[in-house]
């Protein structure tokens, strides 16, 4: 084989598992275009009625903090409790938060 | 009560039932049959994936309508026996579906070539007047136009792709167009159905799909090959050689060990 096969973009998949939740981060697939990553998605991640939405982005868009920063962003926050909405009572009715 | 020609009407109802349901069910499962292989050896594991969650879909719809068609017949075959334990000529599935995969090309056009001829039958077979193909068509058509958007997004993409991928795509669509003559000929089951309005006149079908693959065709900047007198008639059970091949890899278990399970 003269041609050297090149794997397709990676991506990024977010799946909302039901109305009023959050798309959340599954996995990853490979495809070569939004239409076909949106199929790979459904068919690997919603085989078992995983979702009713799907999300699908070009890793290569995601920009990723710098692990080597993780001290100078996070750390600052640890000393700050009193940010933690703790000091209230929850409703039983609030669902989901 | 002997004889009575409301019994007799209803019996011979029941037969062209049995027939319709085999026809509709061997075509979905011949198909399952022919993706299956690709389990192991697609492209790539997302679209191994895709084949096979296609394939389920079609074994899904062949499950229920050979269920349907042992419970008419009366005789006490199940689904099984129905799959496994007849002979190539007692299936009537289209030629097309037994068509083998060549190669990637060929299996997205073969896939594509049905799922818009599935997605016009489903569509309108919801107005079936035997509410098991009602319920059928119901479900099936939600499956179909999923197949119908992933091979369809493949025919376009291969097609208006690279110049090995738009030939390959071209050849299949050359060696298949022949067997598509045969989804809206008159002379079989399906004609006999329209008459006693269980399901749609399969000429009535042809002008959508029609309309349907020549739009996706022009997108992918692919030939629509001429209309050819040749007809293959798997539907009257005149089948290629493909499907005896086909029918031996898929029915060796239980015809060797007759009853076995897992």
């Amino acid at each position: 084989m003269s041609q050297q096969r090149k794997q397709w973009p990676l991506w990024e998949v977010f799946i909302r598992a039901r109305s009023g939740l959050e798309h959340k981060h599954v996995g990853s697939i490979h495809a070569v275009d939004a239409r076909m990553a949106i199929e790979h998605a459904r068919d690997l991640y919603t085989r078992r009625q995983e979702g009713v939405s799907i999300w699908v982005v070009r890793s290569s868009d995601i920009t990723a903090s710098d692990p080597g920063e993780a001290e100078a962003l996070f750390e600052p926050a640890k000393d700050k409790i009193y940010r933690h909405p703790t000091f209230y009572a929850i409703p039983d009715e609030v669902k989901n938060l | 009560m002997s004889a009575s020609p409301a019994i007799v009407t209803h019996s011979a109802s029941a037969e062209l039932r049995f027939r319709y349901a085999t026809y509709l069910g061997d075509t979905s499962l011949i198909l399952a049959q022919r993706l299956g292989e690709w389990v192991g050896h697609a492209p790539a594991l997302e679209e191994d994936l895709a084949l096979a969650n296609i394939a389920l879909d079609l074994l899904g719809q062949a499950r229920y309508l050979l269920s349907y068609a042992g419970e008419i017949e009366g005789k006490g075959r199940s689904e099984d026996d129905l799959a496994f334990l007849r002979d190539p000529s007692d299936f009537s599935n289209l030629a097309l579906v037994e068509q083998p995969n060549v190669d990637f090309g060929h299996t997205i056009v073969r896939q594509f070539l049905l799922d818009a001829w599935q997605l016009e039958l489903f569509e309108k077979l919801q107005a079936s007047s035997e509410p098991r193909f009602a319920e059928l068509a119901a479900k099936a058509l939600k499956e179909t136009r999923y197949h119908y958007r992933f091979s369809a997004g493949w025919v376009v993409r291969l097609g208006d792709g690279t110049e090995e991928s738009h030939n390959r795509v071209q050849a299949g669509l050359d060696a298949l167009w022949r067997f598509t003559s045969e989804m809206f000929a008159p002379g079989a089951a399906d004609e006999e159905a329209a008459a006693a309005g269980l399901g749609p006149d399969p000429a009535s079908l042809r002008a959508a799909w029609l309309a349907n693959v020549e739009q996706v065709l022009q997108t992918a900047t692919l030939k629509r090959p001429a209309d050819v007198p040749f007809r293959w008639f798997g539907k009257r059970h005149q089948h290629t050689d493909h499907l005896s091949h086909l029918l031996a890899e898929m029915q060796f278990m239980q015809r060797t060990y007759p009853g076995a399970q897992w």
